[in-house]
């Protein structure tokens, strides 16, 4: 019996464009134990930000198992997954993808709304993400009166909200300057360390990565073989 | 934070978008309510017609007169209780513009068959008793600023030569039903006219007004009058004051057919209006939807929101176009009864005109958020993020 929290078993898939089938993740075999923080790195079209769909239960795999905290989301239908998402993934994504309409409170309050939580005991979750992203004080702001960094950070807030076994991040300093980029890695790093979330984040760079406890990389859709030391060493 | 919230805010997130469609929704609402409102109220002569009078006309047409003769012999019909009878009258009060209907009756029993006209006793009277005297419908007196003891002059057309006439009482209509734009007179007036200028047109009347007994001996009566003429110089055509209204009514079906079929139509424009928008809504925000997907959201949550969206649109457009159209049919309904009462005698919006217009609208609002929920509830997580590595 495995301690992993996540366990890719020869998982592959390929999509179709046309005629043809493109193969995008051939044989993949990952564990991931819990409270790591893991980078996948990888030239586009890679297939690192489909292993994370995966992981995410967004997508399907054509083939192979996929376990995240003992449950065997391959084998779930569509809604199950989707109530297993709410519960269990934290999501954020490169271009924060924030409802425009909603300000920073509300789009930290949105995962909220799936759960049988009393509006006070939403307040209490949301203000308490918030805090720790630090923008407690950007509440009532709307998305387009905050800086990318500070968009990026609510939904980092949006993400740990319903306290998810996983976080799954996708580029998530890949739309953001150097600084900001520094300080998404940190609270990051921090929520790592300080609220032991595993973390598994797919980037283009290698400063982002050098945040992460151990770095896998892909190519063509295969991933390579892990080099504990050699990750420490970038 | 509600879902509500988010269907409210999404609705206005493209405002002059959202306004334009709301604004297009009501214009086709407000031509929708009008269009019907027209229609309803030229039926509602028909609605407001007796089921137990009896109109008898020639058979070959209503232009061809009936011997004055046929009163008695209607009149000794079993199941008949009164009978008068009358002619259109069709003169011009001093420009054709100012149209109105005149019809002459004799008087006595023809206000004792319609006691809808309520009109003052000593009025009635002086009515009664001299020759060349006339009531008028109150809208019609309101209209030319006339009052009782009031003279003007008609010029014939059916019945040549100039008419003076003294208004000896002016008739309230028992029910809004009720036509208030019509003249009527001394048959005799006209028929003593004929007898010394147009001797071969004397004695002769346009229709007759027959008062049944029994509602349930209509039928009968009805055959059995048009029976006593058959094979007459002049037969008969009886039917009731409703299929007589009726058979007006069907001359211009066609037009009320396309004009009905319009006011659908208009519906059909608007949805695809607002088929348009959603699917433009729709296609902006399919990572957004992708987004709530990932957080969780079922396929129920998204149709709740585009269908909400859609409809929310539809019913504020709807709202506004019924509003719209409430001030208009009353601004309208003021034209039509002042200029053409004798048709339109009431022009109100229906309760189901409004109900239909509320329903119309928000069907607009579903049947357009079909096709963009089927879209994003289809639409797979990975490509609505666009993030395929």
């Amino acid at each position: 019996m495995s301690a992993a929290l996540v366990e890719i078993q020869e998982v592959s898939k390929s999509y179709r464009r046309g005629s043809q089938t493109i193969p995008v993740l051939q044989g993949i075999t990952l564990l991931v134990p819990p409270g790591e923080f893991l980078a996948l790195m990888g030239p586009s079209g890679s297939g690192k930000t489909t292993l994370l769909n995966l992981i995410a239960g967004i997508d399907k795999p054509d083939s192979g198992g996929i376990v995240v905290s003992g449950t065997d989301i391959v084998s779930l239908s569509e809604s199950q997954l989707a109530a297993w998402r709410a519960r269990h993934i934290g999501f954020v994504f490169q271009f924060y993808n924030l409802m425009p309409v909603l300000t920073a409170y509300e789009n930290v309050e949105l995962p909220l709304l799936l759960t049988s939580l009393s509006r006070q005991e939403r307040k209490k979750h949301v203000e308490t993400a918030l805090d720790i992203v630090g923008l407690a004080d950007r509440m009532q702001h709307y998305p387009n009166q905050l800086s990318g960094g500070q968009e990026q950070r609510v939904a980092i807030a949006r993400a740990v909200v319903t306290d998810p076994t996983l976080i799954v991040a996708d580029e998530p300093t890949g739309d953001l300057d150097k600084e900001s980029a520094g300080e998404i890695l940190t609270l990051l790093e921090r929520l790592n360390s300080e609220f032991e979330k595993t973390i598994i984040m797919v980037t283009h760079d290698p400063r982002a990565a050098d945040q992460a406890h151990v770095t896998r990389h892909f190519d063509k859709g295969v991933l390579e073989e892990l080099n504990r030391d050699a990750s420490s060493a970038d | 934070m509600k879902i509500l919230k988010l269907i409210l805010k999404n609705s206005l997130r493209h405002k002059l978008r959202s306004l334009l469609t709301a604004v297009g929704i009501a214009m086709a609402i407000l031509a929708f309510g009008l269009l019907r409102t027209i229609i309803d109220a030229y039926f509602f002569g028909v609605e407001a017609s007796s089921d137990t009078r009896l109109i008898t006309r020639n058979a070959v047409s209503l232009t061809f007169p009936l011997p004055l003769a046929y009163k008695d012999k209607i009149a000794e019909i079993p199941g008949v209780s009164n009978v008068s009878y009358g002619n259109w009258f069709g003169a011009t009060y001093i420009d054709p513009k100012n149209f109105f209907a005149q019809f002459a009756v004799e008087p006595e029993s023809f206000l004792q068959l319609y006691p809808e006209f309520i009109i003052p006793p000593d009025e009635k009277e002086a009515f009664l008793r001299e020759r060349n005297s006339c009531i008028v419908g109150r809208k019609l007196a309101d209209k030319h600023g006339w009052k009782v003891g009031d003279t003007f002059r008609l010029t014939g057309t059916i019945f040549p030569g100039d008419w003076d006439f003294v208004i000896r009482g002016i008739y309230d209509g028992r029910d809004k039903a009720t036509d208030e734009t019509t003249m009527y007179f001394h048959w005799q007036y006209v028929d003593e006219r004929m007898n010394a200028t147009s001797p071969g047109r004397a004695g002769q009347v346009g229709v007759y007004y027959i008062a049944v007994e029994d509602a349930n001996a209509v039928a009968g009566v009805s055959a059995a009058v048009d029976a006593t003429f058959d094979n007459s110089q002049d037969e008969t055509k009886t039917e009731t004051e409703k299929e007589f209204q009726l058979s007006f009514v069907s001359m211009v079906g066609t037009i009320v057919t396309s004009v009905r079929i319009i006011s659908v139509v208009v519906i059909a424009i608007i949805l695809l209006v607002m088929a348009n928008t959603m699917a433009m809504t729709a296609r902006e925000r399919i990572s957004e939807y992708a987004v709530l997907k990932t957080l969780g959201f079922m396929p129920k949550h998204l149709v709740g929101l585009i269908f909400g969206e859609s409809t929310a649109i539809a019913l504020a457009g709807g709202l506004l176009g019924i509003g719209i159209t409430l001030m208009a049919v009353k601004r309208f309904g003021i034209f039509l009864t002042e200029n053409l009462g004798s048709f339109f005698p009431v022009f109100e919006i229906s309760a189901t005109t409004i109900t239909l217009a509320t329903v119309a609208a928000v069907s607009v609002g579903v049947i357009a958020a079909i096709f963009p929920a089927i879209r994003a509830v289809k639409m797979p997580i990975a490509d609505g993020l666009r993030q395929i590595d």
